[in-house]
């Protein structure tokens, strides 16, 4: 089934874009295919780096994940029966990252200190906030320089979405990252994005800063339903 | 080391031939139950094949040997030529087996691996080279120097196959690749997502457990001098090298260990005194109990009892 139809969004070093949208409209979708799990049937997706521009399609998950883009997959999809040390270790899984461990480690362990006192507790036996800051965690470890992260406040209440935010804009200043998330916690992505995508039916609607994100009809009328 | 030193010493010193045959089935164990695990444990795909890869490994080396007689001119060569060689065919049909089922999970991967058996049993059975259903004769060089008895130089070597075998399971089992199989087996598709190469390594684990399982094949034919296939690609050997590994435990290299040589014992001391048929009895028995009171096997009821006490 075809769910993408007219996709076009681009984003710079260093900036945090937000894709909104309700179910079914083809973020996760989005997502899965910048990541080589999804292939397209047509289009391109561009990486430049260091001057270079590659090719995304066709490329294998581990060769995306090689150069530097990691994802956040929606419902964290963690290992449950591994331990939180085994779950960060698998993040740091690609060559450069098994460099940067101890690195990469002890900083999961300062932006989460939750996860540093359960290190050897199961990841399936923990909270929601926890799983989902093991996750971010994880995607961490592996040194990425864009981060995708795919609804990171699904299941969790009010007060842990916008500290998970805190953290997720904290870990994108300290470490230089490239930030792209879907959200339909609208009012919580926005504060700390830059630019944002609404996204209806496999095709982007509408673009616009974080301002005009707000004040738009679109969102008021897909997106809150009003 | 020391074991092997060891094992040496006792084949210089003590003559009883008996304990040597039934100390070559617990060792050939030890090695198909360290396979099996790679697999099995690790990676968690569930092979019920393990007479296949025995099998192939087997008659690999049974035609070596029927074929190029090199016995009598370098026995000591011999051995390693046929180990090689049966881990070799044996990591073939692994490599056939992990591209065929590479997108198979779960039971449907197990049943493949059953099929497996059948069809290795059928196509040895209708190809007259192989002996067909009349089977192989397999004559054992009558001398080799420095010991009194063949037999004592198979149970040497396979000493040091065994010993080979954990230390194989366990190196993988600390790397980055036993991480990454440990990742498959709990989720593969978030394994996939964090960037692990899945594919590879289930291929891998697919062909490093056919090896060894082909190793511990190629030994066979020498300790039974006859070869036939329903009894070599046995439905006995994938029961056995599942069942010891479960038992023991899977999650180290230490609960296949523990799993073999204690049910080899167990099993070689029911077959004198009861009956082979009874011998597999026990294993059924131990295995449906522990699936029920201990599935993380005797590793983890050892692990239990340790964190228990230290409380």
């Amino acid at each position: 089934m075809k769910v993408l139809h007219d996709v076009s969004i681009e984003m710079t070093e260093g900036e945090t874009v937000i894709l909104l949208g309700t179910n079914g409209n083809g973020k996760s979708t989005l997502i899965k295919t910048i990541m080589g799990i999804v292939p397209p049937n047509q289009g391109e997706i561009i990486f430049e780096s260091e001057g270079v521009q590659i090719n995304l399609v066709g490329k294998k998950p581990q060769e995306i994940v090689n150069m530097g883009i990691t994802m956040v997959p929606e419902g964290r999809r963690l290992f449950p029966q591994l331990t939180v040390e085994e779950n960060l270790y698998l993040g740091a899984f690609r060559r450069e990252a098994r460099q940067n461990l101890e690195r990469n480690l002890s900083y999961c362990f300062e932006v989460f200190p939750r996860l540093g006192e359960r290190r050897t507790q199961l990841a399936g036996s923990m909270s929601g906030g926890e799983q989902q800051m093991l996750a971010l965690a994880r995607a961490i470890m592996s040194s990425p320089k864009i981060l995708l992260i795919d609804e990171p406040s699904v299941g969790l209440a009010p007060i842990l979405v916008s500290q998970l935010m805190t953290s997720i804009k904290e870990m994108k200043e300290n470490l230089n990252l490239t930030v792209l998330m879907t959200e339909q916690n609208f009012s919580q992505a926005t504060k700390i994005a830059d630019r944002g995508y609404i996204i209806v039916h496999g095709k982007i609607e509408f673009r616009g800063s974080n301002v005009e994100l707000s004040g738009n009809e679109l969102v008021k009328q897909y997106y809150l339903g009003t | 080391m020391l074991l092997f030193l060891g094992a040496f010493l006792i084949t210089q010193n003590f003559h009883n031939q008996y304990y040597y045959l039934a100390a070559f089935t617990v060792l050939q164990y030890i090695i198909l139950s360290q396979g099996w695990n790679i697999l099995g444990g690790y990676t968690g795909y569930v092979n019920f094949g393990t007479g296949a890869f025995f099998g192939v490994g087997a008659y690999t080396s049974a035609m070596i040997v029927k074929t190029f007689k090199i016995g009598k001119s370098a026995p000591f060569l011999e051995l390693p030529i046929l180990f090689i060689a049966g881990g070799l065919v044996a990591a073939l049909l692994g490599l056939g087996l992990g591209y065929l089922t590479m997108r198979i999970k779960g039971i449907y991967f197990s049943i493949s691996t059953l099929a497996l058996a059948f069809v290795t049993v059928t196509i040895i059975l209708n190809i007259d080279a192989l002996g067909g259903a009349t089977g192989l004769y397999i004559i054992r060089p009558r001398k080799i120097p420095f010991f009194t008895n063949y037999m004592e130089f198979l149970f040497l070597v396979m000493v040091a196959l065994s010993i080979f075998a954990v230390a194989f399971a366990r190196y993988i089992e600390n790397s980055w690749i036993g991480r990454g199989l440990s990742a498959v087996r709990d989720d593969e598709d978030a394994a996939e997502c964090t960037g692990v190469p899945v594919l590879k390594l289930k291929v891998f684990a697919t062909m490093a457990s056919s090896t060894l399982m082909g190793v511990a094949g190629a030994a066979y034919p020498y300790f039974v001098t006859f070869l036939e296939p329903i009894s070599t690609v046995s439905l006995d050997v994938g029961v056995n090298s599942l069942a010891m590994p479960l038992i023991g435990g899977t999650s180290t290299w230490a609960g296949p260990l523990v799993g073999a040589v204690l049910l080899g014992i167990i099993q070689q001391i029911a077959l004198v005194t009861l009956s082979p048929e009874y011998s597999l009895l026990v294993i059924g028995i131990l295995l449906v109990s522990f699936v029920i009171l201990a599935p993380e096997g005797i590793v983890g009821l050892f692990r239990k009892f340790r964190a228990s006490l230290k409380k």
